[in-house]
């Protein structure tokens, strides 16, 4: 996993586009959710849980002096694959990287169009939490 | 007694613009009556008619369009009065709705309630059914206390007589659970209540859609109202209250419409209904709820009853088919409402894949966290039908729901 984050984000935009019908784009993010490596259960603890997410979501940042890894669960398994999503794209970034990344592509995939309120809310806050988490390692 | 006028749902149907929409590319199935019901072309085009022809503040002015306005505000009172069968039309205050009645309750009564005093309500509760009690119980040093219930979401009527002791000075409940559907024994339970001195409050937001409620032989000493429950506008409701409790409770807010005589050094209060009705109200909403009042009343709330049972029979059996299905709240005495869980999935994510069907549902702890805690489980699908609804919406609900659990699977 080493391509930028631009090129990361440009191959989620291309899958999506291969579905037309909304029930196979949430397909697609199920098994996302499925396919997301299973997080330390030593991390979902309540310190973890994104705040702003009607389901429980966790969400655990390691860095190793150079990239940031992320690792994430969720009840939901919709959740679940909204949040693979975001760590596809910034797991095993620098943090500057993470920082100062374009995240446009929810937008582009009609993610954010097709998310309940309260969803789309949940999405944003798992981004800034990333970001946050990414704004503090910067500084270490 | 068996109903004779016949029930003409595509007629019916007609009159609710929206629900002739797409969702998603898919015709709309709202089954979110619970949260809130869709109006009926007849109340929409009262509220229209209230800004082109009489806009005028109430219970003021000389003028003419004022008078209209009051007119026309006082007539749904009057027309409330006679749908609950309350004695006197001043028995009704209007309020923003369902929670503010019961603030209203909670504060006025409260200032009556004694350190040691007891509240009592029940394990079936919506939030604004237990907030605003747990905050008279703090603010007066009282004690609230909740009737448990059964698996099926039956109250403990047993239990609930020993809870009532020369304490208790109040009794909340629902008369029909917004998450369960139970229906609970208003007029047994109040007569419980009365028989050891204690006041009675309803919270009659889920039942005014579907039954014929009957606050004089209930013999309730408070019932709340929520008109957009009731296929009525947003932001109004309704309280009504014996005469004798109303004339007792001091008024719940100062300002406008509420007083008699203003000086520096002393406010006289206004009669009932006024006394409770500080400030400009939501005069469009009262006058265009007089609207789904006598649309409601042209179908007959006997009818809505026999028709929504109707219902819930055929759903039950429909949705107990389903695949990992679990339906809380089995109780014999029932609304038209169906929470269920399907096994080993989040009740977010079924939720999410009807409504890209067109199915609109609610999920989540429909605001009785203390409810679900009981059940064990952090929430429910809720499907809860209003008149509108059909046999073929619940086909339609099956049959996305064997659609999207295999998805989620």
């Amino acid at each position: 996993m080493s391509e930028s984050i631009q090129e990361r984000t440009t191959d989620i935009v291309d899958e999506f586009d291969m579905f037309e019908d909304w029930m196979d784009k949430y397909d697609h993010i199920i098994s996302l959710g499925k396919e997301l490596p299973l997080i330390d259960e030593q991390h979902k603890v309540d310190d973890n849980l994104i705040k702003g997410c009607q389901s429980r979501v966790w969400l655990h940042a390691d860095y190793d002096g150079q990239n940031v890894t992320f690792t994430a669960d969720s009840d939901a398994i919709i959740t679940k694959g909204i949040i693979a999503l975001m760590v596809r794209v910034l797991s095993g970034q620098s943090p500057e990287a993470i920082v100062n990344a374009d995240l446009s592509f929810v937008d582009e995939i009609g993610l954010k169009d097709h998310l309940s309120p309260t969803r789309a809310n949940g999405l944003v806050s798992m981004i800034k939490q990333m970001k946050f988490y990414a704004l503090a390692y910067q500084s270490k | 007694m068996e109903n004779t006028i016949s029930f003409d749902i595509n007629d019916i149907r007609k009159q609710f613009p929206v629900l002739s929409r797409e969702v998603n590319g898919k015709p709309l199935v709202y089954m979110d009556n619970g949260a809130t019901t869709h109006k009926p072309k007849a109340m929409t085009d009262a509220i229209t008619d209230y800004y082109e022809r009489i806009n005028s503040n109430v219970h003021r002015g000389v003028h003419h369009l004022s008078q209209q306005a009051t007119d026309a505000f006082e007539v749904t009172r009057e027309k409330l009065r006679a749908h609950i069968n309350a004695e006197h039309a001043r028995e009704v205050i209007f309020t923003k709705g369902t929670t503010d009645s019961i603030n209203t309750v909670a504060w006025s009564f409260g200032e009556l309630v004694k350190p040691r005093d007891e509240v009592i309500i029940s394990t079936l509760e919506h939030h604004s059914n237990i907030v605003p009690w747990q905050m008279m119980c703090e603010r007066k040093g009282a004690t609230l206390k909740v009737i448990p219930m059964d698996d099926r979401g039956v109250l403990d009527l047993e239990a609930y007589q020993t809870l009532l002791t020369e304490k208790t000075v109040l009794v909340a409940f629902n008369h029909i659970s917004n998450a369960l559907g139970t229906i609970n024994p208003v007029k047994k339970m109040t007569k419980m209540a009365h028989e050891v001195g204690a006041a009675v409050m309803i919270d009659g937001a889920q039942s005014m859609p579907h039954l014929k409620v009957d606050v004089r032989d209930l013999d309730v000493d408070f019932y709340a109202i929520s008109a957009h429950k009731m296929y009525g506008p947003t932001g109004i409701g309704a309280l009504y209250g014996k005469e004798e409790w109303l004339n007792k409770l001091p008024p719940y807010q100062g300002g406008g419409e509420m007083i008699a005589t203003v000086t520096f050094e002393k406010t006289t209060y206004a009669d009932l209904p006024h006394k409770f009705e500080a400030g400009t109200p939501h005069i469009e909403g009262v006058i265009a709820w007089a609207a789904s009042l006598d649309w409601l009343n042209a179908i007959g709330m006997e009818n809505i009853t026999h028709y929504e049972a109707e219902l819930l029979e055929y759903g039950t059996k429909a949705l107990s088919e389903v695949d990992g299905m679990t339906i809380h709240g089995t109780a014999p005495q029932k609304s038209a409402l169906f929470s269920f869980n399907i096994e080993g999935l989040h009740p977010y994510d079924v939720g999410t894949l009807l409504d890209q069907l067109g199915i609109a549902v609610r999920t989540g702890h429909h605001c009785t966290q203390p409810l679900m805690n009981r059940l064990n489980v952090p929430g429910t699908i809720r499907a809860s039908m209003g008149l509108y609804n059909t046999k073929e919406e619940i086909d339609t609900l099956v049959a996305g729901l064997n659609r999207v659990i295999p998805m989620l699977k």
